[in-house]
């Protein structure tokens, strides 16, 4: 077994005044998580580490921590995919609470800000289904996988620099709808996003594509975006 | 009155896929709150993956009434029948309802919902497997997740997310609300409300190999069992025959409902042997004690022979891709094995919680074996058994349960709710969390939680999983007593108020551990074998002594009761289960 150096930044608002590493030695298997070491800390070395965490397995979007300067999530990085000095600290641009956990409510608010959910004209719901063929259905696919990790939005230099820019997730979920051949509601999103909050702030660093467990393309669905609000056709 | 006392007409604890989905009607109705100890979109809801199942014959002829007639004979006949029905006939429109919500449903050709195979859904009582499962590629779970959620955000309904519930409060019998603790700021809150609903999902967490999230650890049921209310049929728990080797990750049924075929070390598909109509589709319990014997038996595969394989290399690799991405990922990532060319080492893992909080089909919680309900108090889901799904869950009738249950409890809670006072509580009615929560954080501990919590994953995985005995069983309940003992001596570290997330797991294994007890206890007592309850001492079912529901309480004086309560038949005459 490997034994590997775990650095991890802490903060506890109520004893520090500043944030600082702690480090820790733990014998790890290649094909342990991330987020099994976490567990080892916090089970059996210092209970005091603060982590959220749920599946385990890259569903529920709970553990996105910076690794070694990028965002992962904790229960999707690999051992073997890392070397034996392993930097975590919480993911950027976000209020701190404790060591790992940070304050989602700005990334939420970013979120609601462009009405996710689906919007519809119809005077009557229909008794059945609405009807979509396999082919309209695909034109959103990508975009429906979003777990609302936050690993794209917190890896975005612009949003680090502007909490007012509502960061590439929430684009992503305006996406998600403003594709999709049921919803009635893509002028409404595409003036939120076309506001000098919205998505012609992304200057294309690419940094959330590669952030996003789900294999997301999120620049694409941001630059897709883009071109529907220039042109106002969906 | 101080900040931290909430008034509401209605409370939902949990915002899974029972919770939200109770949330959208109650909050039609009623000033509603719900309360989670995660944020909405954590919640183990968004691992479903297969499917969820209506009769809604969109790509083959099918009816709600066959659809009855596989959960019953699923359940190996101890489901109610009345429940059944109202289940299966609520599917369709439920499912119809989810998609005018916007859930993006895989499409047929047409256009309309696409459905697939899925383990022991059949045509017409049992001829051949039938496409009943509507699913969103193999993320159906997400996508009912992510639109309830979305659905709620629209409607505007309010949440205390990371609030986790100590405690309910009962006055005179009757419901007036719940205790949280709230994780970020360490402070007791008390939510004042005339109907409160249980939403809190599983808890497989108390098994050493689960599919379930870390996070699963039964804590709705817990508080219920301590109130000294009863739990129903704990002895009923479902091991998916499919979890990943070691992790117990889950691997759809779905894979098989595509053309999966699970082979032993021999290379031979085993199914036929046990299953010769449906073979790999054969009802969960039936393939994951085949997969036990396969392996206690010498015919495992690996170098220890000590899993089975899902082979995936017979399905067109498009069709893998396409409609199973998100498994074809969890075994490349967490084993490191491609799909499309090995086959998957998988074990039993255990998966889903049958037994539960006891309710009727309006959502109402039982105060008994008798049938009488605690006014006010209501419960869905995973950790609710009304029962629908008896001694063993078919895949893709939870996904509809949490749908079906919540939305009846929603509806009722608000009606209750508009014809009912909120009753008093004493000044004091926090005191007892408040007590519980200084007792545990004063004074040296004697040792981590997480070993305790270890050993109790691998008592009962050993002594109350897939094949149990009288003898183990009772090795356990002497285990339990002394993880009970370690326990009661352990105390927090960690005395932060802020986001203290040792003492959160620390109260999830007290509650797990109580729950154990009621499992065990209830294991022990019934003396044969039914659904995901198979005793290797009693090996047939034995409808003369045990088609009944198992009642557990606690009593004032801290002893275990068991009652038994009738099934409601129907249609149906129980049959040898045979497939
Ligand atoms: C991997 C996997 C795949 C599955 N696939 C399928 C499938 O394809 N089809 C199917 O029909 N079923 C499937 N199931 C089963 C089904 O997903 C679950 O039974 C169902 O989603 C449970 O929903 P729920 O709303 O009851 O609970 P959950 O979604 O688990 O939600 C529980 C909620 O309770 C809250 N909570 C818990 N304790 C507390 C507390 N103390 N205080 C406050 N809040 C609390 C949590 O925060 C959470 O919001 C699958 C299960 C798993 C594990
Ligand atoms: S787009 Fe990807 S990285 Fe961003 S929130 Fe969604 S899942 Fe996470
Ligand atoms: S714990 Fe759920 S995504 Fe990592």
């Amino acid at each position: 077994m490997p034994e590997v150096t775990l650095k991890v930044l802490r903060f506890n608002p109520e004893t520090d005044a500043e944030s600082h590493f702690e480090e820790y030695r733990i014998d790890a298997n290649p094909m342990d998580r991330l987020l099994d070491l976490l567990h080892e800390i916090k089970w059996y070395q210092d209970a005091s580490l603060a982590v959220r965490r749920s599946c385990g397995h890259g569903i529920c979007g709970s553990d996105a921590v910076v690794v070694n300067g990028v965002n992962r999530l904790a229960c999707k990085i690999l051992v073997k995919d890392l070397p034996s000095e392993i930097t975590v600290e919480p993911i950027r641009g976000m209020p701190v609470i404790r060591d790992l956990v940070v304050d989602m409510e700005p990334f939420f608010a970013g979120y609601r800000a462009v009405k996710p959910w689906l919007i519809t004209d119809d005077e009557h719901e229909p008794t059945r289904e609405r009807i979509q063929s396999p082919e309209e259905r695909e034109r959103f696919d990508d975009t429906t996988k979003c777990i609302l990790c936050a690993a794209c939005t917190t890896s975005c230099p612009i949003f680090w620099s502007d909490e007012e820019y509502v960061g590439p997730a929430a684009i992503v979920n305006a996406h998600r709808f403003i594709f999709d051949s049921r919803d009635t509601g893509a002028a409404e999103r595409l003036q939120i996003l076309s506001s000098s909050n919205g998505a012609f702030k992304c200057r294309t660093a690419f940094n959330c594509t590669e952030a996003c467990p789900r294999g997301i393309k999120v620049t694409m669905a941001i630059q897709e975006v883009k071109q529907a609000a220039l042109y106002r056709s969906v | 009155m101080s900040d931290n006392v909430h008034v509401f007409d209605a409370v939902i604890v949990g915002a899974g896929g029972a919770g939200l989905r109770a949330a959208l009607e109650a909050s039609k109705g009623c000033k509603t709150a719900v309360v989670s100890k995660m944020y909405p979109t954590r919640s183990h809801t968004g691992a479903a993956q297969g499917g969820m199942c209506a009769a809604l014959a969109n790509v083959e002829e099918d009816s709600w009434e066959w659809h009855a007639f596989d959960t019953v004979k699923g359940g190996d006949f101890l489901a109610d029948q009345d429940a059944v029905d109202v289940m299966c006939k609520d599917a369709v429109e439920s499912v119809l309802e989810l998609e005018r919500m916007g859930l993006p449903f895989n499409r047929t050709p047409e256009g309309k919902i696409d459905q697939r195979r899925f383990g022991g859904h059949t045509r017409n009582h049992g001829e051949a497997a039938v496409k009943r499962a509507c699913y969103a590629a193999d993320r159906t779970g997400h996508m009912i997740l992510q639109t309830l959620f979305q659905q709620c955000n629209k409607q505007g309904v309010e949440f205390y997310n990371e609030f986790f519930v100590l405690d309910l409060i009962i006055q005179g019998g009757v419901c007036g609300g719940i205790i949280a603790y709230e994780i970020a700021t360490g402070e007791v809150h008390t939510f004042r409300a005339k109907s409160v609903m249980f939403a809190t999902g599983g808890y497989g967490k108390m098994f050493k190999i689960t599919s379930n999230a870390h996070t699963l650890t039964g804590d709705g049921p817990g508080v219920v069992y301590r109130k000294g209310l009863p739990l129903e049929d704990m002895e009923f728990f479902q091991f998916h025959p499919t979890g990943l080797y070691r992790l117990g990750i889950l691997l759809s049924e779905a894979a098989r409902g595509e053309g999966g075929i699970l082979r032993n070390g021999d290379g031979e598909r085993f199914m036929e042997r046990y299953a010769p109509t449906i073979k790999d589709l054969a009802p969960r319990d039936m393939v994951s004690r085949a997969e036990f014997f396969e392996i206690k038996e010498g015919r495992g595969a690996g170098p220890n022979k000590d899993y089975v394989l899902l082979d995936l290399t017979g399905i067109d690799p498009e069709v893998v891709e396409a409609k199973l991405p998100d498994i074809t990922e969890f075994a490349r990532t967490y084993l490191d094995v491609d799909p499309l060319k090995e086959p998957v080492p998988t074990v039993p893992t255990a998966h889903y919680a049958m037994g539960g909080i006891p309710t009727n089909v309006n959502a109402e919680v039982l105060h008994s074996a008798h049938g009488e309900v605690v006014p006010g108090f209501y419960s869905a889901g995973e950790c609710a058994c009304v029962s629908v799904h008896g001694a063993n869950r078919l895949g893709t009738n939870s996904l509809l349960d949490i749908v079906v249950f919540g939305r009846r409890g929603g509806l009722n809670m608000a009606e209750y709710a508009n014809n009912n006072k909120l009753i008093d509580v004493p000044e004091d009615v926090a005191k007892s969390s408040e007590e519980w929560l200084r007792s545990i954080t004063e004074g040296e501990s004697t040792e981590p939680i997480a070993a305790i919590r270890k050993d109790l994953q691998e008592e009962m995985w050993d002594k109350a999983s897939v094949s149990r005995t009288d003898e183990g069983l009772g090795q356990a309940l002497g285990t339990l007593d002394s993880l009970k003992e370690r326990y009661g001596k352990a105390r927090v570290k960690d005395r932060s108020k802020v986001f203290n997330t040792e003492l959160v797991e620390h109260m999830e294994l007290g509650f797990m551990i109580d729950i154990a007890e009621a499992l065990v206890i209830s294991a022990k007592a019934r003396t044969e074998s039914r659904g995901g309850h198979y005793r290797e001492d009693h090996q047939m079912r034995e409808d003369e002594h045990w088609l009944k529901h198992t009642f557990i309480n606690k009593t004032a004086d801290g002893d275990t009761r068991l009652a038994y309560k009738p099934v409601t038949m129907g249609r149906y005459e129980p049959v040898e289960r045979k497939y």
